[in-house]
């Protein structure tokens, strides 16, 4: 539930593009979101809609690119990719597992009017 | 007027993390053990950190930095137990971020051996956000239900320890301590599990020691 100050960052983070590249109007923004990064992407989606209001980003779309679990397996080497909470490898089915994606809340790309 | 396409790539909790591993150097090298717990609310972390103060009396120090969304009340209670104690109220905020504790940590005593913080209540939000702590323990209380693991799994996966708490209740719940331990093991095969309960006294030793053995491979800089 912190989704807001989230995107708060999110229109800091567009504001500095802006100014660097000299652009006037941000169009699109794109968000990696692993979904175990603790981010609801609806709520993402509602809190992006209420703040873009009065911003350079006021006509913008929000992309959201929801990031599956990917586990590595030290044992055996395996890689899997998981949809539910099931964190064992699909290969060998060792529980050792690092996760190597499924945590980022990432600004990916954005599209600026220049 | 064109439209150009900007790849960002920009961490959203880079900031934090930044700030996290700021107080992590501070806290390793003044030798301080630092302690994120988490859990829900009313899960026993306060009475836990009162159980631990009086474990730790004549032998280890420690302070407490608590995080709450309103009231001084939490520190109030450590601070009966001679224990140093920061409250830090978020005002609605649902988790503490590491500038939060950053902001404190220049009142903390430098000579310490422990820096427990005791999150907001809540089993989802603060997993995410890095402390600059060395050691995080989850606490789940058995009012709770043992199936807390599976349905909070981004808690359990982030922390190193489970305590489970109010184990003196355990006879009139429908709790399995050891389902509960299972379940969370299955998530994060690594986690140590700890049973106590802080009204009674037990089990409260032994994660006193584990955090005394946490201090002294931090001290030897083999953490």
């Amino acid at each position: 539930m912190h989704e807001l100050s989230l995107v708060a960052s999110v229109f800091d983070l567009l504001e500095d593009k802006a100014r660097e590249h000299g652009g006037a109007r941000v169009t699109a923004v794109v968000l990696k979101v692993g979904v175990l990064s603790g981010v609801v992407p609806d709520l993402l989606e509602s809190a992006f809609e209420a703040y873009k209001k009065g911003t350079l980003a006021e006509s913008a779309r929000l992309e959201i690119a929801a990031v599956p679990v990917r586990l590595r397996c030290p044992d055996c080497g395996g890689d899997t990719v998981r949809e539910d909470a099931d964190f064992s490898c699909a290969a060998c089915g060792s529980r050792r597992v690092e996760i190597v994606e499924g945590r980022e809340l990432v600004v990916e790309r954005i599209e600026l009017e220049t | 007027m064109s439209t150009r396409t900007i790849r960002v790539q920009a961490d959203l909790l880079a900031t934090n993390k930044r700030a996290a591993a700021a107080i992590r150097e501070e806290l390793r090298g003044r030798g301080i053990l630092g302690v994120n717990l988490l859990s829900s609310p009313g899960s026993g972390k306060t009475t836990l950190l009162e159980s631990l103060a009086d474990r730790f009396k004549g032998r280890h120090t420690m302070a407490v930095i608590e995080g709450d969304i309103e009231t001084e009340r939490d520190a109030e209670r450590i601070r009966r137990k001679g224990v140093p104690a920061w409250q830090i109220t978020t005002g609605g905020a649902c988790h503490l971020e590491a500038r939060m504790v950053g902001r404190v940590l220049g009142q903390v005593p430098a000579d310490i051996d422990f820096l427990f913080i005791e999150n907001v209540g809540n089993l989802v939000c603060p997993a995410s956000y890095d402390l600059g702590e060395e050691v995080r323990c989850v606490l789940l209380s058995s009012p709770e239900g043992d199936d807390k693991p599976a349905k909070y799994p981004q808690a359990f996966l982030s922390a190193d320890a489970l305590v489970l708490t109010k184990t003196d209740l355990v006879p009139y719940l429908p709790f399995d301590p050891g389902r509960a331990a299972a379940e969370a093991l299955a998530i994060k095969p690594s986690l140590r599990v700890f049973a106590v309960s802080a009204l009674r006294g037990e089990g409260v030793d032994d994660l006193a020691a584990w955090f005394i053995e946490g201090l002294e491979r931090l001290r030897s800089g083999r953490a």
